[in-house]
């Protein structure tokens, strides 16, 4: 029996029970399209999360002051204790390689910017113009601070968005003077408000030079050291070159932190990606319900069809015949739903982004793959029951009913 | 042709064994024409079913065409139905959702016969048993007789060397089952073997031998001098 005629003969008899061949296709295809949406969403997380943490930056290696102990895990942890302060020096000396493509040196205070009578306490970031490339920050008007050496103390500031709105009211904020704790700044920029990343927001802050900072607060030392490596493999060289420069410049003691930004990302992505291992599981589960679901069905199919099973038997054909066919039927029933499954489920993450823009939502291809690959699997695996029952009946039973 | 020696059935009927077939001993030459007739469980169906390989015997020996069929696997005993035996039934058994054409190609397409070669041979089938026009017809829009030529047709185009017909005119009214039987005699006048088993004396009597069954055993075997 040639395939064409075995294709030929299945979809002739799922085509001659319409009703029992769509309930099986509802039945698979819902669970594929529960895999196909669960992942996606899933997935959708996972990607928005990385996404946020993108925007902070890529390849990023902080240093902060102070050595954390492994053992010392409570609010001490980023912040240790400072026997050596982390100096504007200590920055500068690292723009030395070759394998660092960005350095911003932060330190932050809090003071009061007034602006003719209003008044406003806000952070104050002091850094230097390679913080923008950094963060991956944009201008909304303006420009940012000027490239410069850092340990000039120039009077110029970049304000936020809101503080600009809160100031200055509808008027214009660029090239107006503004008074920071006890001294003058002008105005050069003022910052988009889509960069928003965790920990700050963009909008309520003013970013000063870092030796304008550093005179503001009347304090040497930095925050932290913000550097950007040249790309991916050149994270783990310039952690060593920190390292070691920090190291002789601190009398040949370690007493910075260096985390990387990458090994946070990669441990929120290992999270992300079980949670979508998870819920795919979780959705497996309605797969193989509508395996068992077509195995029952089939099962009530061949008790109908015993006389054509008897049939097929007295012209000829053998056990493994009449098998082949049945487990095509069910192998096709899963196929034909699997695909709409998938068609259901790329149109439900399709809906969902476009309910929700912001959220990346959309199956990962492995999960489209396992999908199909389950529910022909178990198709096949709950069809061939069935099958062997309908190729073990005995013929002279069959044919002496009507 | 067919030899049987020694047949027995054994069935089990809760913790009572019946003896279907007790002792059954039976020559049949090839281009025979033979009719079985009995009572209803004097095992005269059962006999045609173990001829026909749809059921083992419990003991004996069946040589059909001086081979040992009872030994066969499952696949090589549904090759020897496909190739030399035709079936006919008293239900027609149809199936249902194909047409007259693809219900009487169906053993070659088990066979694997290529398309071209199925369609030339049903179509001369077809003219044959004078179907021609209604090839295309499904099972219900065709009449008892022209079903039953359907499977007529069906059971031959394989050009199988014995023709089983179980009772084959007893869903059929008088004019069209007369017809069924003239047609299965013109297949046996051409050289196949044909048994048909019936309980209406009137259609076994045509047979050039009759058998009459008891319980399982054959109670006469006579054959008519020609």
């Amino acid at each position: 029996m040639s395939l064409i005629d075995i294709l030929n003969f299945t979809l002739g008899s799922l085509q001659g029970h319409r009703l029992r061949s769509l309930l099986m296709l509802l039945a698979m295809s819902i669970g594929v399209a529960a895999v196909v949406i669960l992942t996606s969403l899933g997935e959708g997380a996972r990607r928005y999360v990385t996404g946020e943490f993108a925007t902070l930056g890529t390849h990023l290696i902080i240093v902060l002051p102070g050595r954390s102990e492994t053992a010392g895990a409570g609010p001490s942890m980023f912040i240790g204790e400072t026997p050596r302060d982390l100096t504007l020096d200590d920055s500068m000396a690292l723009t030395r390689s070759s394998t660092i493509r960005r350095i911003a040196p932060i330190s932050v205070g809090s003071a009061a910017v007034s602006w003719k009578e209003r008044e406003r306490e806000v952070p104050i970031l002091g850094s230097t113009s390679d913080l923008l490339e950094i963060r991956h920050w944009s201008m909304a008007q303006g420009r940012f601070l000027p490239p410069d050496s850092p340990d000039l103390a120039t009077p110029v500031c970049v304000i936020g968005s809101k503080v600009r709105d809160e100031l200055f009211g509808a008027q214009s904020a660029l090239g107006e003077w503004v008074r920071i704790g006890d001294r003058r700044f002008r105005v050069v920029g003022v910052l988009a408000t889509e960069g928003r990343s965790i920990g700050v927001d963009v909008q309520e802050i003013v970013i000063i030079p870092v030796a304008s900072a550093q005179m503001l607060f009347n304090s040497p030392s930095l925050f932290r050291i913000i550097i950007e490596a040249r790309n991916r493999e050149a994270i783990q060289p310039a952690i060593e070159f920190t390292r070691t420069t920090l190291r002789e410049r601190h009398q040949g003691e370690e007493d910075v932190t260096i985390i990387t930004q990458d090994a946070v990302l990669a441990t929120f992505d290992r999270i992300f990606n079980a949670l979508t291992l998870t819920v795919a599981g979780i959705a497996t589960i309605s797969l193989i319900v509508a395996g068992i679901l077509i195995m029952n069905v089939m099962l009530v199919a061949i008790t109908q069809r015993t006389t054509e099973i008897g049939l097929l038997k007295a012209i000829g054909a053998s056990q493994h015949q009449i098998q082949t066919l049945f487990l095509m039927e069910a192998a096709i029933l899963s196929l034909i739903g699997a695909v709409i499954g998938l068609g259901l489920g790329e149109t439900g993450s399709w809906f969902i982004g476009y309910l929700y823009p912001a959220f990346p939502a959309g199956p990962p291809l492995w999960a489209i793959l396992a999908a199909v690959g389950v529910a022909l699997l178990t198709g096949v695996i709950f069809g061939t029951l069935p099958a062997r029952r309908a190729a073990r009946l005995d013929p002279v039973q069959a044919l002496s009913r009507r | 042709m067919i030899h049987l020696e020694g047949i027995e059935r054994l069935f089990k009927v809760g913790d009572q064994q019946v003896h279907a077939l007790d002792n059954v001993t039976l020559e049949i030459p090839a281009g025979e024409y033979l009719s079985i007739m009995g009572p209803s469980g004097s095992g005269k169906s059962t006999l045609l079913h173990i001829i026909g390989l749809l059921d083992r015997p419990t003991a004996g020996k069946y040589l059909l065409d001086n081979q040992d069929v009872t030994a066969l696997t499952d696949e090589e005993q549904a090759r020897t139905r496909r190739e030399t035996i035709g079936f006919v039934f008293q239900f027609f058994h149809l199936v249902p959702r194909l047409t007259a054409k693809q219900n009487i190609e169906l053993p070659l397409v088990l066979a694997g016969l290529p398309p071209g070669e199925r369609n030339t041979r049903s179509e001369k089938i077809l003219q044959a048993m004078g179907l021609s026009d209604r090839a295309h017809h499904r099972p219900d829009q065709l009449s008892g007789g022209q079903r039953q030529r359907v499977a007529i047709a069906r059971a031959t185009i394989m050009k199988p060397k014995v023709l089983l017909a179980d009772e084959p005119t007893g869903n059929l009214d008088r004019t069209s089952g007369n017809e069924v039987i003239e047609i299965i005699e013109q297949l046996n006048q051409k050289g196949i073997t044909l048994i048909i088993v019936t309980h209406d004396p009137e259609i076994g009597d045509r047979a050039r031998r009759q058998i009459h069954m008891i319980d399982g055993k054959i109670e006469t075997d006579t054959t008519r001098p020609s």
